[in-house]
């Protein structure tokens, strides 16, 4: 934490923006890559560098590399093409962007970053900025030459944009600063300008199979974990399988709901639901990681990591994949995977064997939302529920930003989170849904280096959240994204105390009534169920614990 | 500086069109060889800018979706904003074009006592809308300068433009609302700090451009009282392609003219292209479908994998102990079988 309150204000900003110049501070940027891991993907230029060098150590001919990177990428991509040439400057996405509104920084405004790059592209690849190139300073053509304090501005920028799109849902063409920042990024990795926080985690998902390099024997050991603690809620018996051939689903969740709080706990919901319906299901050890930090560094690196996903499901032979809580995992299963590395045709189309449900929403990609699915399953009356269990929380629900922006999936967790609680608000509507603000995290940036930014790119949010607490007493949001999971439960330690995180597989866990179960006491988290809430059938149970 | 640099440029060309109305040789070019040069780059160059885009492929499905995608047949889904087939497309693109749908979300952030506060904000939609809608309408209008016998509908619109009968000749809504948005457009750039700090010259340019044609037209119908008898036998000329340069009709007129050649040729090269980019928007333009059916990238880069293989083989000793099942180990060994269904 920060040992001086984040100061948020929104000031006018000075300057002219095409002065590239960055104060590198602490607090606001994340580390280089470490050269390993840059070895470890085949990456160019590994070195020791950080950010707070004046020298970068870039390649000799990096301008030529960027220049030529840019070309190739405006013929490969329509969206960067259009969105360089189209923005008119209306500045209706500047204050939609959580960066700008933390930071009052000009630069975080999302017009101001796309246009970060967009003076090179008018300056080296339109004709008025060729012609008019450095006429009155290149004031006339809107362009700047590329020198090495630009590429550091675009390493700052890029690296200050969580590529969650929210911008894009006000801009009257649509243009995507997240399409922009992902340009930026591969055109910076191209050189050698990486962050380690994108790259170690790629790098152990590549070689490994998940973002925290945990080998199979310690995924094992993580799931049979979870499995005894399901069993010493419920009084059943648990039990995971793995990379088990023949099964029906293959279940792909992000890593962190394996090792990391409050994750964990969504865990032991799948797991109690997965049990309480028989589901025919296996996880992998090779494809222990939903999560995709290639999603943060290129496209390329996006498909290398995305591919063990249906090249286990096909050696596994199973009928059809199932995902986890996750989102930008969701954005690349919803939005690339296909196209990059289908078609799946050795898959089934989806069909929820309990309910005889056909997912043909995913007939083409064969993978389905968790959230679809258990809300198809509480559609149906499949599951009994006791939403008084749930008694102790009052929830809201962040909407995360891919599964939202990206995919919309917003009705789905809603209907679950309606059948397992009884207190459910939603927070201010231009905060939720499509318009939903992100945790300011998202895209690589949750390093603790960092953590000044987050906390100012999180303040939006939080600030909706605030005022749920106030208004209704709100004491947990909920979400379906491992990074808001992560990193939501500091942001709201500092902004709002008093409001938890947790995924709605975790409420639905406590709710769900497991046939043959012995009565329950405690929650998922080990926490006591709170006497009062549950008097009518767990007093005395409750007096005992 | 921007603002200052642009409106010097817009009026070198008022001047330039005044002081060419003065002598005959300037007008002959301002009357013929200008606008068919700048009618024949506004028309290469806009089909070129849209053949760059249109040929640049759309390598991913990259929707930006506003709203309940179709999931489960029990819930509502948007079928406008987050559409899962091509009418739904349609739709979007028909709001988003006509009636600027996503400008039409616009709030306006503040901060207030430590906390944010997000306000309505309809004033950029409401003038960027009416200012689009004003100027097709204007340009329509013109119409019945270029077509004899003037046709039907343009009679219409010039009557309902002309409803108030207020003057003679009878004001025009259109000319009022264009110059208040475009007045209100260009007022916001100063005003707004974040909107100042970001304007380019082209920005400013754009709007002062329009406003002096839009002036100048005024001026011409309004108070010059410009011989419109002369303006339509000329206008008839250039589009039959036998230019006749216009005796009767005045400096203010050349200027008109001029300005709006200046647009022209400027249209391609400036963004103002948006007017066909908008149509190209893969965020906007595409179903959000990727799940149901294959979207194909042209260029799907071949990229290297780390297969289950050589995973299998670099890991095999701590799965063999952990009990994991093994791909390729000896049939016999069984100690993968642990997991029952």
């Amino acid at each position: 934490m920060p040992d001086t309150l984040v100061q948020i204000e929104l000031k006018p900003p000075q300057g002219d923006w095409r002065d590239p110049h960055v104060e590198f501070r602490k607090g606001s940027i994340c580390y280089s890559a470490a050269p390993k891991n840059l070895t470890a993907l085949g990456l160019p230029n590994p070195r020791a560098w950080q950010p707070l060098d004046s020298d970068w150590k870039l390649p000799p001919d990096w301008k030529r590399i960027i220049l030529d990177g840019m070309k190739e990428r405006l013929q490969k991509y329509r969206s960067f093409r259009l969105f360089m040439d189209i923005c008119v400057r209306c500045g209706a996405c500047a204050d939609k962007c959580h960066f700008y509104l933390g930071s009052s920084d000009p630069k975080n405004m999302p017009v101001a970053r796309a246009e970060l790059m967009r003076s090179i592209y008018r300056r080296y690849f339109t004709l008025t900025g060729r012609v008019f190139g450095s006429l009155f300073g290149g004031k006339l053509a809107g362009g700047r030459e590329l020198t090495e304090d630009v590429i550091k501005e675009w390493f700052y920028y890029f690296y200050q944009c969580t590529e969650c799109r929210r911008c894009s849902v006000f801009c009257p063409y649509g243009i995507d600063t997240a399409e922009i920042t992902m340009m930026g990024r591969e055109l910076l990795n191209l050189i050698g300008c990486n962050t380690n926080w994108v790259l170690e985690p790629a790098a152990n998902c590549f070689r490994v199979g998940n973002h925290l390099g945990i080998q199979p024997h310690g995924f094992k050991d993580s799931l049979d974990f979870a499995a005894d603690e399901a069993a010493e809620i419920t009084g059943l018996n648990f039990e995971v399988p793995i990379n088990r051939k023949g099964a029906e689903v293959l279940f792909v969740m992000p890593s962190a709901d394996y090792f990391g709080t409050p994750h964990y706990y969504t865990l032991l919901g799948y797991l109690m639901l997965f049990r309480e319906i028989g589901l025919d299901y296996t996880v992998s050890a090779y494809a222990s990681e939903g999560g995709n930090f290639g999603l943060f560094s290129s496209h390329e690196m996006t498909k290398r990591l995305n591919a063990k996903i249906y090249e286990e499901a096909k050696r596994l032979g199973v009928k059809w994949i199932l995902g986890g809580e996750c989102g930008h995992m969701w954005r690349v299963l919803h939005q690339y995977m296909d196209t990059m590395n289908g078609p799946a045709d050795f898959l089934d189309v989806p069909v929820s064997p309990i309910t005889g449900t056909v997912f043909a929403n995913a007939r083409s990609t064969k993978m389905v939302h968790i959230c679809e699915f258990t809300a198809d399953l509480i559609h149906h009356g499949k599951l009994k529920l006791d939403p008084r269990r749930n008694d102790h929380w009052i929830a809201t629900y962040h909407d995360s930003c891919n599964p939202a922006r990206a995919m919309g999936l917003l009705e789905e967790p809603r209907s679950i989170l309606r059948a397992v609680c009884r207190n459910f608000h939603e927070m201010p509507e231009n905060t939720i849904r499509e318009q939903t603000f992100c945790c300011g995290s998202g895209a690589g940036l949750g390093t603790d280096e960092n953590l000044e930014m987050r906390l100012r790119g999180g303040f939006p949010r939080a600030n909706a959240v605030k005022y749920v607490k106030q208004k209704h007493g709100v004491n947990l949001l909920t979400c379906i994204c491992a990074i808001d999971k992560a990193t939501l439960p500091t942001l709201l330690e500092y902004w709002v105390p008093g409001v938890e995180v947790a995924g709605v597989h975790e409420l639905l866990g406590n709710a769900l009534v497991m046939t043959g179960e012995k009565e329950r006491v405690v929650d998922l988290r080990g926490e006591p169920f709170p006497a009062e809430a549950y008097a009518a059938t767990t007093a005395s149970e409750a007096d005992h614990a | 500086m921007n603002a200052l640099y642009s409106l010097l440029a817009v009026l070198a060309m008022v001047l330039a069109g005044i002081a060419g109305g003065q002598s005959e040789p300037a007008r002959v070019a301002l009357a013929t060889f200008i606008p068919y040069a700048a009618f024949a780059t506004l028309l290469v160059g806009f089909c070129w800018r849209v053949v760059r885009w249109a040929l640049a492929p759309v390598p991913f499905h990259i929707p930006v979706t506003c709203g309940q995608q179709q999931s489960l047949p029990w819930i509502r889904s948007a079928k406008i904003d987050n559409p899962s087939t091509r009418w739904g497309v349609v739709s979007r693109m028909a709001a988003e074009i006509l009636l600027f749908r996503s400008l039409f979300r616009n709030s306006r952030a503040r901060l207030s006592g430590g906390r944010l506060i997000l306000g309505d904000s309809a004033g950029l939609w409401l003038c960027s809308l009416a200012f689009h809608w004003a100027l097709l309408l204007i340009l329509l209008r013109h119409l019945r300068l270029f077509l004899e016998p003037v046709p039907a509908f343009v009679n219409a619109l010039d009557r309902l433009d002309g409803y108030f009968q207020i003057g003679v000749p009878p004001l025009y809504l259109s000319d009022v609302i264009l110059v208040g948005a475009l007045a209100y457009l260009l007022f916001r750039r100063f005003r707004d700090p974040a909107l100042r700090y970001l304007s380019l010259f082209s920005d400013y340019f754009a709007l002062f451009l329009l406003l002096a044609i839009a002036i100048t037209g005024i001026l011409m119908r309004y108070f010059t009282r410009v011989d419109i008898l002369s303006v339509k036998q000329f206008a008839l000329s250039m589009a039959a392609f036998q230019p006749r340069a216009p005796q009767a009709l005045g400096s203010l007129f050349l200027c008109h003219l001029l300005l709006v050649c200046a647009l022209a040729t400027y249209f391609p090269f400036s963004k103002l292209m948006h007017l066909g980019g908008v149509f190209l928007s893969p965020t906007r333009n595409l179903a959000n479908n990727s799940r149901s059916r294959r979207h194909i990238n042209p260029w799907n880069a071949p990229v290297t994998t780390h297969p289950y293989a050589e995973w299998e083989e670099e890991f095999r000793d701590r799965m063999q102990t952990a009990g994991i099942p093994l791909e390729t180990e000896n049939e016999t060994e069984d100690a993968g079988h642990a997991r029952t269904n």
